[in-house]
């Protein structure tokens, strides 16, 4: 026994990412879905801030990822632009991340095709611009200085929708999906404490516990934390069978296959610590 | 003069901003405006520095055969294809750049972060060991945290979400707190230091 045990306890790292491999092909094959009950969650603050924003209201959503982290935060950007747009209000779409233009405006696009919604009159991309944290400052004076024209190089003045729109106290809420640096954080610094627009987000589970601080604080009003956050968003905006919440099943197995593995991985660790050899 | 010009440019900048900061009104407005536009002008010329920059690494791996230098013509040949396309047909959705931007460099840039998962499984199961209370501590509340973060968790036992909520809430977050309260007087101490002169670092080792 205490001979397999040894052997269990030096698994070859490639049988590891066979059964993790596994673990997510199999629930994906079989379209396994488990369901996800939304409780006291962060996400269920952000939802909730947002449905109760009147009609109208101005939002800006700033795509802050590249695709590197697109599994988690394109399902969270499409289930936010949906509430967006079912609650009539005005997206205005930006990026502090080259990549993220292209993706918000992925985002965008197939959710006003689904929902009848008309680019500049009732969204726009506004595209990237570098300079982080010192760019949503000179946004706080006047947007459209740093933005003359948005992604597709329509200027400013002829997009209906920004007609009044000024600055960022322009905005009655502000969504950052963020992978990291410039991201929610900026946005917490810059618009939120020094402009006093409230701010949302969303990010990817590992920045997750970072961004708890602004939660408490009251500086941010709600999150959507990594896969888990996008599929709570999906479920409680009511998107059937979203890419968020089909993916909860492979992640659940996922750590449960990771869990056994540190199980084991201990159980050998004080097998072996019996016998006298390990430190 | 090498010395002083910067410095001085240092200071000015540094105090204008920390002015207009605390005093949003004229002059320090305007001159704090036209400061983050320069910024911007300038962040926005380092991108081409950086192309330049990744072509010249590139062109020199190649000519002197280094290490790995196979995989440069990938690099410059995807670089120049996606900044050709962008260049003849504009990056607006449905065109060239917009396509190749969607269909390759996205399913390739998820493909990399996924891999993470392989790798945090392997390194999990070789080093994460109750070795002591401090580290169960931590096993708990890691294994508590990945079935809260996971419908299977709430179909277990409906606490185990309530208990990652306070878990990232109150411990995380006291945690956390700490650090970036930490970090954010370093922060402070450290620009001080670059506004008056002391920290000089920043000027390529010169002093």
């Amino acid at each position: 026994m205490a001979g397999f045990i040894e052997k269990l306890g030096n698994t070859d790292r490639r049988i590891i990412f066979i059964l993790i491999a596994l673990s997510v092909i199999i629930p994906i094959s079989l379209n396994l879905i488990f369901p996800n009950p939304v409780g006291a969650e962060p996400s269920r603050d952000l939802f909730e801030y947002v449905d109760a924003l009147p009609e109208g209201s101005n939002v800006l959503v700033s795509f802050d990822y590249d695709p590197s982290t697109m599994p988690e935060l394109q399902p969270m950007a499409e289930a936010v632009v949906a509430h967006l747009f079912k609650k009539n209000a005005n997206v205005v779409g930006m990026a502090l991340w080259p990549q993220g233009a292209s993706l918000g405006q992925d985002a965008m696009s197939h959710m006003a095709d689904s929902l009848g919604k008309v680019q500049y009159e009732d969204w726009c991309n506004l595209g990237y611009k570098s300079g982080g944290g010192v760019m949503i400052v000179r946004l706080g004076s006047s947007m459209s200085a740093v933005f003359p024209t948005d992604k597709d190089n329509v200027p400013w003045s002829e997009i209906p929708m920004l007609r009044n729109i000024t600055d960022l106290e322009s905005f009655s809420l502000i969504i950052s999906l963020s992978a990291g640096d410039p991201g929610i954080i900026a946005w917490v610094m810059m618009g939120g404490d020094r402009f006093g627009v409230p701010i949302g987000g969303g990010c990817t589970a590992v920045s997750a516990p970072t961004l708890y601080t602004y939660l408490q604080t009251g500086q941010m009003v709600g999150m959507l934390g990594g896969l888990k956050g996008a599929a709570d968003y999906e479920t409680l905006v009511g998107i059937k069978d979203g890419q968020a919440v089909r993916g909860m099943a492979p992640q659940s197995v996922a750590h449960l296959v990771i869990m056994l593995f540190i199980i084991i991985g201990n159980v050998a660790y004080f097998t072996e610590k019996k016998k006298g050899g390990a430190r | 003069m090498r010395l002083i010009i910067p410095l001085v440019i240092t200071f000015t900048a540094g105090m204008i901003m920390i002015l207009n900061y605390f005093v949003p009104h004229q002059p320090f407005r305007l001159l704090g405006d036209n400061l983050q536009e320069w910024f911007l002008i300038v962040a926005s010329g380092a991108i081409f520095l950086g192309a330049a920059n990744l072509m010249h690494v590139h062109f020199r791996k190649i000519r002197l055969k280094l290490k790995n230098w196979k995989y440069s013509p990938v690099t410059i040949i995807g670089f120049l294809v996606m900044f050709v396309l962008g260049l003849i047909y504009g990056v607006v959705e449905g065109k060239p750049f917009d396509f190749l931007f969607l269909n390759m460099v996205a399913p390739m840039g998820a493909t990399m972060f996924s891999l993470l998962a392989f790798f945090v499984a392997s390194a999990a199961f070789r080093a994460f060991r109750a070795s002591n209370w401090r580290a169960t501590l931590l096993l708990t509340s890691a294994f508590l945290v990945m079935l809260g973060q996971v419908p299977i968790g709430a179909m277990i036992w409906d606490k185990i979400p309530l208990a990652k909520v306070w878990l990232m809430s109150i411990p995380n977050t006291a945690g956390q707190r700490a650090v970036m309260i930490g970090a954010a007087m370093g922060v402070v101490a450290t620009s001080l230091r670059i506004i008056f002169g002391i920290e000089r670092s920043y000027l390529g080792g010169a002093d």
